[in-house]
């Protein structure tokens, strides 16, 4: 190499590697860049929302919502896109969202038989074992047992609902308001509601449980 | 949040054969995981398809990757996501699957001749190269 523009770097094997799928994603970019289907930018934009804004963070504020406002739950339970809209969130796959409420009868998780169906706008991106077929199928099945391995154990008098979402239906869970929680304010609740609560593998936590 | 939660997820991890660690952020295990869901969603909101008709697409290529013994634990998840959305993009007529090879490729060459580190881009000798 001769040419006035040559690369200091002479090591042959130096060049660079991208794996198979980051080769494929890359394509597909710049395919949907060139004629027009997406911009860089915008879809900077949604990563960083997945990231950062939009997380099991959201969901949580609607629960501690919930809580706090018995009007605001009522709403809810009834027409849930309905109601989280009016927080000024834009749900983006969630217009049919449904909440579903734990009480000391009834306990609900849920679930998606067919691929993953999930509130990404409240809950974020769904955690890794949701999207797997263990858990899919033996939810199903033996949902007691599932939530014994999250380690929660819930009284024989408890009864569990199976909800299965669909690419129409979503399904949120309001889990029970922790004992000892009176007098917190919504930031405080909110604080208190993890992403597993919101899809029924897990409690709310207790005050102070950190 | 990752304190409870991780211990549970763990627990199942080895309650639960080939059920993968939670390791509970918002989960993307490579970047490229969520410039797929990114262009998904982009796609979406331009109208391209309905989330019914990307649920039936996704389904599809889940059950056809465990019909050639994916194990489907949740980590391969993303690989079907995007050969779902190569799909749904080739069946719209953005873009079908030999132009999608011959941007492969191209990519692949650009890789090979940028000094390791530097950032890759893409330019029109790079094409046609194979």
């Amino acid at each position: 190499m001769t040419t006035q523009d040559h690369h200091h770097d002479h090591d042959h094997s130096g060049g660079s590697e991208l794996s198979e799928m980051q080769l494929r994603v890359r394509a597909l970019e710049t395919i949907l860049t060139e004629k027009g289907y997406v911009e860089p930018a915008a879809l900077d934009a949604i990563v960083e929302a997945c990231e950062t804004r939009i997380g099991p963070h959201n969901g949580a504020r609607v629960v501690a919502k919930a809580w706090a406002d018995p009007a605001f739950k009522k709403a809810l339970l009834e027409d849930a896109s309905k109601a989280v809209a009016t927080l000024g969130h834009l749900p983006r796959v969630g217009e049919h969202l449904v909440a579903v409420e734990n009480t000391p009868q009834t306990h609900n998780i849920v679930v998606c038989t067919l691929c993953s169906c999930y509130p990404w706008d409240l809950l974020g991106l769904p955690p890794v074992w949701y999207k797997s077929t263990p858990y899919r199928s033996r939810t199903v099945k033996d949902p007691r047992g599932v939530l014994r391995d999250f380690g929660v154990t819930l009284p024989d008098s408890t009864e569990i609902r199976v909800w299965d979402s669909t690419a129409e239906t979503r399904f949120v869970v309001l889990p029970m308001r922790p004992a000892g929680s009176a007098g917190l304010s919504e930031d405080e609740l909110a604080k208190l509601v993890t992403r597993d609560s919101m899809i029924g593998t897990g409690l709310a936590r207790a005050p102070g449980a950190a | 949040m990752t304190d409870r939660n991780s211990t549970a997820a763990q627990r199942v991890a080895q309650a639960v054969p080939g059920f993968p660690i939670d390791d509970n952020g918002p989960v993307f295990r490579e970047p490229w995981e969520a410039q797929a869901f990114a262009m998904t969603l982009a796609l979406y909101d331009r109208g391209l398809f309905t989330w019914p008709e990307w649920a039936a697409l996704l389904g599809a290529e889940i059950k056809r990757a465990r019909e050639r013994g994916d194990p489907d634990t949740g980590e391969t998840y993303y690989r079907h996501w995007l050969a779902a959305l190569e799909r749904m993009v080739a069946q719209k007529g953005v873009a079908d699957a030999s132009t999608l090879t011959r941007y492969v490729e191209a990519w692949d060459h650009a890789a090979d001749r940028t000094p390791h580190g530097a950032p890759i881009e893409l330019r029109a000798e790079d094409f046609g190269r194979g």
